[in-house]
């Protein structure tokens, strides 16, 4: 009775992170699978558009959606590079440092990004305007070295290119 | 020289809409298919000589003979195209996905009638957000013109296609790891047998093909196997999508005979090296390849000719080591990486791979030892196929154990000296 009470107490404190939007675009991806855990990267994917991040509660509510459990969904979301469990800045610069970016000198635009925007990989600037990550090879090596900031492929780069390109994410 | 993967693309930016794609003759290879036995087109295909594009030329047709289609035609069958394109120095997929999506639609649909398979996915990259919106253009305009959904074009075929777009890890690209990121779990490796053609996507029997290899079926159907295997240079049939990275000229992409030399490639497509470089090595076909020498520049880049030089033709897109470059350090880079994307499930992977990468990060900063050697020598055996549970350690161990016996002097300069001489 008295773990009741307190549980129906928590639920009222904390708010829901999943928003009725967020909820029905998840369910629509049941349909394309057999089975509600097969949503599980889906839901991910979409909680991080809508949010940015993905936070615990959020695991934990999409663990009650598709009948997982918490521990479940976080070790699918730990496990993939692209789904974020710490809060991320407005944009994402993702480096290439595979090997053709390595040869082409990537080393010098990670350099000239930490020391613009003082981070390092997996920091965030103190404006909540950028978020350092890596990123394995782009798949564009003849135009190498290339980052991606958000969606934009940025190729054949070198560091006195990167200021202007920053400017366009604010 | 014929190209027909590429001519069509017309390389601005944009992808051939599905009214030019008909206009060049496009899903006129599903209409005939379409009045084929499934049985035929496994057939032709076999004939053909397809070897899969994706890294490890296993051939098409034996792949897809694999699957029993005899039976009850309610048996759920997937076909799944693998546009995951994550090897280190290949960017050739891309190309097909953003260039001419319809080209793929139609190789999947004809593959999945070969295996009497009623759904299908294409498994993309998050990166490649290009050939993202080309895919659900593309799909979209497949279904309203009868190619997808149900009874397509009266042939009382029906397949449905979906677009499952990834959040990142190398391992997707395995087939049996990709098969568990589409049921929304880790990448991890299954256990083979059962291959995916008894036991894939939900137990159910699952054939799973790279992009350039399903773009070729299209081709392959309309103009027949002796056609495809006069395209090659060697008799392996077809063309091949390859590519160059590195300190070369003019790095790129090019369609050309399957099994023109590497030397062909190197010097005449890519440039030759860009000035003041010196060539030292080459990965033949991306990150998980042994390094070749100049000695090997007259090979032909085929799938013989390349493993019988010791080394594998993977995805025909070369990386170009220069006399500027420590090969250490680039075999550091490598191994950093696929330490990094192992997906943890077996143990030689899981902890091999940090210790290689360990041991290059002190030779090259200088505090590395002459038994790391020996170190790194017993890990390319450790790591060797069999002992793992998929390809991704011993594709690792690939341009490890090849700089070993090639650049051992490169490696023991960095002990003697304490440092890296190329720094």
């Amino acid at each position: 009775m008295y773990y009741q009470m307190l549980t129906a107490k928590i639920m009222v404190m904390t708010e829901k992170i999943l928003t009725s939007g967020d909820i029905t675009e998840i369910e629509t991806v049941f349909q394309h699978f057999p089975l509600k855990s097969a949503a599980c990267i889906e839901g991910l994917k979409i909680i991080q558009k809508n949010h940015r991040w993905v936070s615990d509660n959020a695991v934990k509510e999409l663990a009650e959606l598709l009948e997982m459990s918490p521990a479940a969904i976080d070790s699918v979301a730990t496990y993939y590079s692209l789904i974020f469990r710490r809060p991320v800045g407005r944009h994402v610069i993702l480096v290439c440092d595979s090997v053709s970016c390595w040869i082409m000198g990537y080393e010098d635009i990670l350099n000239h990004l930490k020391s613009r925007l003082k981070i390092s990989y997996g920091e965030t600037t103190t404006d909540d305007r950028f978020t350092l990550l890596s990123i394995c090879c782009l798949g564009t090596c003849d135009h190498a070295p290339a980052i991606m900031i958000d969606n934009d492929l940025h190729r054949d780069l070198a560091p006195d290119k990167l200021d202007a390109i920053l400017e366009n994410y604010q | 020289m014929e190209k027909p993967l590429t001519q069509q693309i017309k390389y601005d930016g944009t992808w051939l809409t599905l009214k030019e794609y008909e206009q060049a003759g496009g899903y006129k290879a599903l209409k005939k298919a379409l009045k084929m036995k499934p049985a035929e087109i496994t057939q032709i295909v076999m004939d053909s000589g397809l070897k899969g594009r994706g890294g490890a030329g296993f051939p098409t047709g034996k792949k897809w003979s694999t699957i029993d289609i005899s039976g009850n035609a309610a048996t759920i069958r997937y076909m799944v195209a693998n546009a995951d394109e994550m090897e280190p120095g290949s960017f050739k997929d891309r190309l097909l996905l953003e260039g001419n999506p319809h080209q793929l639609i139609e190789g999947i649909i004809i593959g999945a009638y070969a295996i009497q398979a009623s759904f299908s996915y294409v498994f993309l990259r998050w990166a490649y957000h290009l050939a993202g919106k080309a895919l659900t253009q593309s799909i979209q305009e497949a279904y309203d013109a009868g190619y997808l959904g149900k009874n397509i074009i009266g042939s009382g075929f029906s397949l449905d296609m979906s677009l499952h777009i990834s959040v990142g890890r190398y391992m997707c690209g395995e087939e049996t790891a990709l098969l568990n990121a589409l049921e929304g779990k880790r990448s991890n490796p299954r256990a083979k047998p059962p291959y995916p053609s008894n036991s894939g996507l939900f137990g159910k029997p699952t054939i799973v093909n790279n992009v350039e290899t399903l773009s070729n079926v299209p081709h392959i159907i309309n103009n027949g196997a002796d056609w495809f295997i006069a395209l090659s240079k060697t008799g392996e049939g077809g063309t091949k999508l390859y590519g160059a990275s590195g300190r070369v000229k003019k790095p790129g992409l090019w369609e050309l005979p399957l099994g023109i030399s590497l030397r062909e490639l190197l010097e005449e497509h890519a440039g030759g090296m860009a000035d003041g470089y010196q060539f030292k090595g080459v990965l033949p076909g991306g990150g998980s390849t042994d390094f070749l020498l100049a000695e090997h520049l007259d090979v032909a880049m085929d799938y013989a000719s390349v493993a019988k030089a010791g080394s594998r033709l993977g995805t025909g897109t070369i990386i170009v080591l220069d006399d500027k470059t420590c090969p250490v350090g680039m075999v550091h880079n490598l191994e950093r990486f696929f330490a990094q994307e192992s997906c943890g499930w077996c143990t030689p992977c899981r902890e091999g791979l940090p210790w290689t990468a360990k041991i290059l990060n002190a030779l090259e900063t200088g505090t590395g030892k002459a038994e790391d050697l020996n170190i790194l020598e017993f890990h390319t055996h450790y790591m060797a196929p069999g002992n793992t549970f998929c390809a991704l350690a011993p594709g690792a161990m690939e341009p490890l154990q090849s700089a070993l016996k090639y650049f051992k002097a490169d490696f023991e300069m960095h002990i003697h000296e304490h440092k890296c001489p190329w720094k």
